[in-house]
């Protein structure tokens, strides 16, 4: 918890329409343990404000300009608790997968607003714990079978960029991170390889090393290493080293 | 089921249509002056009653040998040994028949031996009559194809029509009431007049959509009516970010048009332009009217790089697919991105709705 005065809790409105926001903040006025440092009507404004203030809580909109509820989630990290509010049902699992606190439906109502409240303090007062699993990893689980994403948000601070999957080079695992390799830089993100390559396209995306992803169109030659082993260059003149099992799914992919 | 078995009077037709064939065989018969005209017919009579029903039996074979799909050789043995092994049946009923007469009555005495010489002819007639009913059968069941593609094709029109029904019931999105919904809410305790407003709004909207369901077509003028409606209502919740411009042609207002068939796409440029665009943006709809043709283009601005939505594609599958079954070829549908803009362009017949269709809806 990254409350400076631990009696109050600190909560961040985010929709991208204004009369929303002046429900929910209505409803938060009833409340003087709770202290509105925010709002925000989209996305990136979001992400800024949530990673400057640190807040607690967040009313997050999952349709808005930018980046999706989702995706701020996926950003933002698991320190906050998130509850969506929406006109939509159809996220509702999507949303718990994520371990979202609530998920409130628009036209919101006054007692459900409530309700939603008392399970995020329960949350913050750490009755439920929060989980320990990268929120990017949550996401990618929790993506629509048989959809692969077409963008990965990575967060740099209080910045936000969007690479488009066409735009990637190749995945380094780093310890718990990711690096994302995107015309000629390098973005970390909190996310395991595994979850990431999931996510991938797998026609344009393989796994061709314990620690690498690379995008099949930028693969130039394949040339051996070791023994055992091969290294991949790329269109770009990175060199990825590639394990044995990682040259038997290459191979199988350039003979198909 | 037997074509002809089925009913009575097609039996009857059937056996009328061998009357002249027996004539036929009474005068092949006859004609080498080995068989009298009575010996003839005697013997012609029964033996194309018989044969007639023989006949019947080529329409399992053409059913079980359709003619497009079956190669020429098989097509040909298979009739042409029907033909042989039928008519060979026809031969030996011929000399049977023959011999019975002519034991039994006195006057056609040693026909059966007289027959012999005509066997031939018999043989070549029973052939070419069974190859005949087989002819006769294939233009049978090309009919009953051609009838069962035309129901089809009716089928198919009122499948088209039922899921035009369906598309109008589906088409006012429950997400845009309940963001309404929400709106009136956070206005009804900061500015309660703005909430009355917008629930009237709101109310008019619905109506006007309303029994729009049973009209097949409106005039222009009223589908404009109700996107105003629609745009009084999302304006509420978009505020200044939501900004449209109209240009119509006088003229193409009393044109007639499915009804919401422009709505879902001020919607959709709605939910997937203007909705994603931080500081709003503009849709421009244009309308032109000429040669008899009306062009209509709905233009928006949008964020190429926008997160993807579900709902993306399924309204202008349904507009396309509404102009398709009522115009089809007289109307054209095109959509499309171009830079930061999207660009739907319909053109349709402009045709008026009559006095009678007015009064009957």
């Amino acid at each position: 918890m990254s409350s400076t005065n631990a009696s109050r809790i600190r909560a961040v409105i985010v929709d991208d329409e204004e009369l929303a926001r002046q429900i929910l903040r209505e409803f938060l006025s009833a409340h003087p343990e709770i202290e509105l440092v925010a709002e925000c009507a989209n996305g990136f404004e979001a992400v800024k404000a949530v990673a400057e203030l640190r807040p607690d809580l967040v009313f997050l909109d999952i349709q808005m300009p930018k980046l999706d509820g989702f995706e701020v989630l996926e950003l933002i990290g698991n320190d906050t608790a998130v509850v969506f509010v929406t006109a939509h049902d159809n996220f509702a699992i999507r949303a718990f997968e994520v371990h979202a606190v609530d998920y409130l439906l628009k036209p919101v109502g006054a007692s459900r607003f409530e309700a939603a409240l008392k399970r995020a303090k329960e949350r913050l007062e750490g009755k439920a714990p929060a989980n320990a699993t990268p929120a990017a990893d949550l996401a990618a689980a929790a993506r629509p079978p048989a959809q692969y994403i077409e963008r990965i948000p990575v967060r740099d601070g209080a910045r936000v960029f969007i690479i488009p999957v066409a735009k990637l080079d190749y995945v380094e695992a780093q310890d718990d991170y990711v690096a994302l390799a995107s015309e000629g830089k390098k973005h970390l993100k909190q996310q395991t390889i595994g979850s990431l390559e999931s996510a991938l396209d797998p026609a344009r995306f393989l796994r061709v090393h314990r620690s690498y992803i690379v995008n099949l169109e930028r693969v130039a030659k394949i040339e051996p290493y070791s023994k055992d082993s091969h290294v991949a260059i790329l269109t770009t003149g990175a060199q990825l080293p590639v394990s044995r099992a990682g040259y038997a799914r290459l191979r199988e992919f350039l003979d198909r | 089921m037997h074509p002809l078995l089925g009913q009575l009077r097609r039996i009857l037709l059937y056996l009328i249509a061998w009357i002249p064939l027996t004539a036929l065989l009474v005068y092949l018969l006859s004609i080498t002056r080995q068989l009298s005209i009575e010996e003839a017919t005697a013997l012609a009579i029964p033996l194309c009653l018989f044969y007639a029903f023989v006949c019947l039996s080529g329409w399992y074979t053409c059913r079980a040998t359709p003619i497009d799909r079956v190669e020429l050789e098989k097509l040909l043995f298979t009739h042409v040994g029907g033909a042989f092994v039928a008519s060979g049946l026809w031969v030996f009923a011929a000399w049977s028949l023959s011999w019975i007469l002519a034991s039994s009555i006195s006057d056609f005495r040693g026909m059966n031996v007289r027959l012999y010489s005509e066997l031939p002819v018999v043989f070549v007639t029973g052939v070419l009559l069974y190859l005949l009913s087989v002819f006769f059968y294939y233009v049978l069941i090309a009919v009953e194809a051609s009838q069962k593609a035309e129901a089809r094709v009716l089928q198919m029109s009122i499948l088209a029509r039922e899921a035009e029904l369906k598309a109008l019931k589906a088409q006012v999105n429950p997400h845009f009431l309940f963001n309404s919904l929400n709106s009136i809410s956070a206005l009804t305790s900061s500015d309660p007049a703005r909430a009355r407003d917008m629930c009237i709004l709101l109310g008019d909207f619905l109506r006007r959509t309303l029994g729009l369901g049973e009209k097949s077509a409106i005039p222009l003028e009223e589908e404009m009516s109700l996107i105003h409606a629609f745009l009084a209502v999302e304006k509420t919740r978009f505020g200044v970010r939501l900004h449209m411009e109209e240009t119509i042609a006088d003229e193409a207002l009393a044109v007639s048009v499915p009804p919401l068939l422009l709505q879902p796409l001020v919607e959709n440029a709605i939910s997937h332009g203007i909705a994603n665009l931080v500081e709003g943006g503009w849709i421009r709809l244009n309308i032109g009217c000429e040669n008899g043709a009306v062009s209509i283009a709905i233009e928006n601005l949008f964020d190429p790089e926008a997160p993807m939505r579900r709902r993306n594609g399924v309204g202008l599958a349904n507009v396309r697919q509404r102009l398709q079954a009522r115009y089809g070829n007289r109307a054209t549908f095109q959509a499309g991105a171009e830079g930061d803009h999207f660009r739907v362009a319909i053109t349709l017949p402009a045709g008026k709705i009559s006095e009678k269709e007015v009064a009957a809806q």
